[in-house]
């Protein structure tokens, strides 16, 4: 059964408020991808064991060398003062540039600990930044429990760096959102296809780069989570281009066409630069997405990704969603997916994760998206799962991914029907 | 402050959801920020469990701070009582909550709930995971054992397995077996499978056997003191520690003669056969939890014939026990959580092999050395579907698989020395039976499983080669040394390399030649 497309979406849809118990990464979890994006930048919690344990099991056990991630750990002491905190945290971080001299910008990183203390880390990152100008920068910004989740974290950190970017008056396009580095090779070259420059990413690579923002600067947004990044911008003047999220063959499509607009791309060199990787991604999909057609899914908050990807897996796989879950829902962000989604769903935010298992388990749908901490009982009950947190963490923007996007989600329920342990007779 | 990178133990309360998560009819109500929840997906994940742990968590957020906190305890806990029906709840704070002190416990005490409720203090700025574990079963002990009328046959508990726990599940299996095989009957095995009301039993048992002492020797203790429960000293993982333990146990069930059947038992004979001559001598550095870490001293000098050249482990509360065993083998015990501590002193003592944990599996990847995991932390290939204890006859068989799996097989050795020039069969080739596992410089991404998604599609950091020009470069290698050096097999250049620039600098040489590269062979050799 197809979903009937409906003239009204989901925009206007009801959205259920939801606030008891999260099963929900906090914003640290950001670092995982961003210490990778920028190859010269560290980031520093200030925190707890637990922390440093959150990081760790994110990471898996140890999988670089020595990260450019790591956690002051808070111990008794500095607990009772916080001007011995302070010191520490000079201390450290003294030690830290010291053996490692390729670092030009290091993050202090919030967490809930050094929240509660009351820990000032902006005062910390200033201090900090006259000490060790010109070779460091040092900003801050809040990863922790109590204030971010999951995908919220690389947020709080781009727009704790958009203040300090250069002023520019020049006519150019900003692309906000961290992607993988083939991604983003992908799209810069469309881009350059279509004739759109300059073109900056914010998160640059590396510190020195040529990032600047200003009044007529127009920005495309790559990740549905960066609601504060764009207010950052917005208020150095800069104009959103609001559109879908470039998943699929359509998202991307929809999300290029808004760029070439505004830039004024003539319709046929649109046609004759996007028509082969489009032609390429519809075939992608439609075969990745075969066995997902008229299934129904169910999506649990997670990393802000689920109403963009609910769309895809909508308008392009042919799946019917019964629950779209995210931890928020950022209308200027997410409007236009939103518009595309028939009406129907339900469309929740924030969480109580108990109900929201008994609402799951009444549907029974045939794939749930959902957090590693709920995937494997939910198979023990039966139900197919695909645990989010991969989607965050593989490429799957723009049109050559689109069909291993596709891919993600068809995995399980290709696996449900392969696998037979009964015996033949 | 103190700057971490990774480290061996979680905090307390994780200690404490192992616990919880290993036993079936307890609720820990966990007073803790939303990423905190995190720690469900070691259980769901790397143990592969098919229930979620029965842990709720306030999940309190910033704006809930100063002012109704504690109502979101109460909440949270009056609701999972309702919800999950419990034998007990235990209650606590995370690190955040313990900073903003609205004593769960107290809270719960006074809620009048009809179970159980035992209430935890765990300081989470100053003790870690296992410290957890091992008081939160305390507690719970405390709260529901009483004394009692011993069982008419003679029965012991088994104490120490929880969630989460290295081969915990199949240890439990074999030792059942072994105490079966002996006479005794097994009472109580907890944490892990009991329930709150079967701790309530644990009394009827004549004594008790310490599995693991990290997590169950407090509990020991206070039964010895209030139960009148002696319990066994001698962790049964090796072959003369579980002899050790079969005799201990006659002793405290009073069974004059006490045997087992040792046919299942292969590990002498495999030790003995003449395949295993190249496993003579083998230099091991071993680190791990120090209980795992203490059977392995002892299996691998006495039952492999291997050369211990360090010991160490992560733990602190045993620092003592760990210390007098590597003053007896000659060596000084490394006590750190530290984890580049730990790669220093492998870097230095240059072993042939490590015997650890997973974080000692990348140090090794990194440094070109074959290393087999022998303790917690635990990973995702920490859980095999196969039977696989470390304790008893069988676990002792299972030791000697893992340990020599990635070592260079005997005869295969000499081949890759004689034939290393071969451009097929070269010696970077590494173990025949590993294929694309053999050491590369960089240390490589393994197939992606729950536990490191995130690093998928992207290349490892660049590690540090372990060959390294020497020290302040004051000894240089002649060129044809150095080639000389290339012909030496790959797993043990490293070393060459090092004790050559050693031997060259305790000479006072300036240059290696092959001369000196050889004399320093002479002068190493054993
Ligand atoms: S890459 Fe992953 S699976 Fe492999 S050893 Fe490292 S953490 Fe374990
Ligand atoms: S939720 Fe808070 S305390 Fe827990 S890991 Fe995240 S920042 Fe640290």
């Amino acid at each position: 059964m197809k979903a009937q497309p409906d003239s009204t979406g989901c925009r206007e849809a009801p959205v259920l408020k939801e606030r008891g118990q999260r099963e929900v990464f906090c914003g640290l979890t950001g670092i995982i991808w961003l210490h990778r994006k920028m190859q010269d930048a560290f980031f520093l919690v200030v925190g707890s064991r637990t922390c440093a344990h959150l990081l760790q099991s994110a990471a898996g056990v140890m999988i670089f060398a020595e990260p450019r991630f790591g956690t002051a750990v808070l111990e008794e002491k500095d607990l009772a003062g916080l001007a011995d905190a302070n010191e520490e945290l000079d201390r450290e971080v003294a030690r830290l540039l010291a053996r490692r001299p390729d670092i030009r910008q290091l993050f202090l990183v919030g967490s809930c600990p050094s929240e509660v203390i009351k820990l000032d880390l902006s005062r910390a990152a200033e201090r900090l930044t006259e000490i060790h100008a010109p070779h460091v920068r040092v900003l801050n910004y809040s990863g922790s429990g109590i204030e971010t989740t999951f995908t919220q974290g690389e947020d709080a950190c781009l727009a704790a760096m958009v203040p300090h970017l250069p002023h520019s008056d020049e006519r150019q396009l900003m692309v906000a959102g961290a992607l993988p580095d083939v991604v983003e090779d992908q799209m810069l070259k469309l881009l350059a296809d279509l004739g759109v420059g300059p073109v900056r990413v914010l998160p640059a690579r590396r510190v020195d780069g040529d990032l600047s923002v200003g009044p007529n600067t127009v920005v495309a947004v790559a990740q549905p989570f960066l609601g504060d990044t764009l207010e950052a911008l917005e208020r150095r003047g800069a104009r959103h281009l609001p559109a879908p999220f470039p998943f699929g063959e359509q998202g991307t499509t929809a999300w290029l066409a808004a760029i070439a607009r505004e830039f004024g791309v003539p319709e046929a060199h649109f046609e004759a630069v996007t028509a082969a990787p489009r032609a390429r991604a519809r075939k992608a999909v439609a075969s990745a997405s075969e066995n997902l057609r008229g299934k129904t899914i169910f999506f649990f908050p997670d990393s802000q990704l689920e109403v963009p990807l609910a769309r895809f897996m909508t308008t392009e796989c042919g799946m019917r969603p019964l629950e779209i879950g995210s931890p928020f829902i950022h209308k200027g962000l997410v409007g236009p997916d939103l518009d595309m989604i028939p009406a129907g769903p339900i469309i929740s935010e924030g969480q109580d994760v108990d109900l929201q298992l008994e609402r799951c388990r009444a549907q029974r749908p045939d794939l749930t998206v959902c957090g590693l901490g709920l995937a494997n009982p939910l198979e023990a009950e039966g139900l197919t799962t695909k645990w989010a947190i991969e989607l965050v963490f593989t490429p799957v923007h723009f049109y050559e991914q689109a069909g291993d996007l596709a891919g993600l989600f068809s995995r399980p329920v290709r696996r449900k029907g392969l696998l037979r342990m009964e015996a033949a007779e | 402050m103190k700057l971490t990178v990774w480290t061996y133990e979680g905090p307390p309360h994780v200690g404490a959801m192992r616990v919880a998560t290993g036993m079936k009819g307890l609720h820990y109500v966990l007073h803790a920020p939303q990423g905190d929840t995190y720690a469900d997906l070691l259980f769901t994940m790397i143990e592969r469990r098919n229930h979620r742990p029965p842990v709720t968590y306030t999940t309190f957020q910033a704006r809930d701070l100063g002012s109704d906190t504690a109502d979101l305890f109460e909440v949270a806990c009056r609701d999972a009582v309702e919800r999950f029906n419990p034998e007990a709840i235990i209650v606590g704070a995370s690190c955040t909550a313990e900073l903003i002190q609205d004593d769960p416990g107290g809270i719960a005490e006074r809620m009048g709930l009809d179970l159980p409720v035992v209430a935890l203090e765990l300081p989470s700025y100053q003790r870690k995971e296992n410290f957890g574990v091992s008081e939160t079963f305390l507690q719970l002990v405390r709260h529901l054992a009483r004394p009692m009328e011993r069982t008419a046959r003679v029965s012991c508990n088994i104490l120490g397995p929880t969630g989460l726990g290295f081969r915990h599940r199949d240890d439990v299996e074999e030792l059942t077996g072994l105490l079966h095989e002996i006479g005794v009957d097994v009472n109580v095995i907890a944490p892990m499978g009991s329930s709150p009301t079967d701790l309530t039993r644990l009394g009827a048992a004549h004594f008790n056997v310490m599995l693991y002492p990290e997590a169950a020797e407090d509990a020991c203790r206070w039964m010895e003191r209030n139960l009148e429960q002696p319990y066994t000293r001698t962790v049964p993982i090796g072959v003369g520690a579980t002899r050790d333990f079969i005799a201990e146990v006659g002793r405290l069930a009073g069974i004059a003669n006490p045997r087992t059947d040792e046919s299942r038992l292969r590990l002498p004979w495999w030790s003995a056969s003449v395949d295993s001559t190249y496993l003579t001598g083998k230099r091991v550095f071993i680190f791990g939890d120090a209980t795992h870490a203490i059977a392995a001293a002892r299996i691998a000098r006495d039952e492999m014939g291997f050369e211990v050249v360090g010991l160490g482990c992560y733990n602190r509360e045993f620092a003592r026990p760990i210390r007098a065993v590597a003053r007896e083998m000659g060596l000084e015990a490394l006590v750190t959580d530290d984890y580049l501590e730990v790669e220093r002193a492998i870097e230095e003592a240059s072993p042939e092999m490590i015997l650890g944990t997973q974080m000692e599996r990348h140090i090794g990847k990194r440094l070109g050395i074959p290393c087999a995991v022998i303790s917690a932390p635990v990973h995702v290939q920490d859980f095999p579907a196969r039977y696989s204890p470390q304790g008893g006859w069988e676990g002792a068989n299972v030791i000697f698989d893992t340990w020599i799996h990635p070592l260079v097989m005997g005869l295969e050795e000499h081949l890759l020395a004689m034939f290393r020039e071969d451009f097929e069969f070269h010696d970077e080739a590494g173990p025949s039976h590993h294929g694309g596992h053999a050491p590369r410089p960089m240390a490589p991404m393994e197939p992606a499983n729950a536990s490191h998604a995130p690093a998928a599609g992207e290349a490892a950091e660049p590690a540090a080669t372990p060959t390294a020009a020497p020290a302040g470069g004051e000894v240089i290698w002649l060129a044809d040394a150095e080639k000389e050096l290339r012909k030496i097999p790959f797993f043990v250049r490293g070393k060459a390399r090092r004790n050559t620039e050693k031997f060259a600098a305790e000479k006072g040489l300036s240059a290696i030649s092959i001369e000196t590269l050889y004399e320093a062979k002479a002068h190493y050799a054993r």
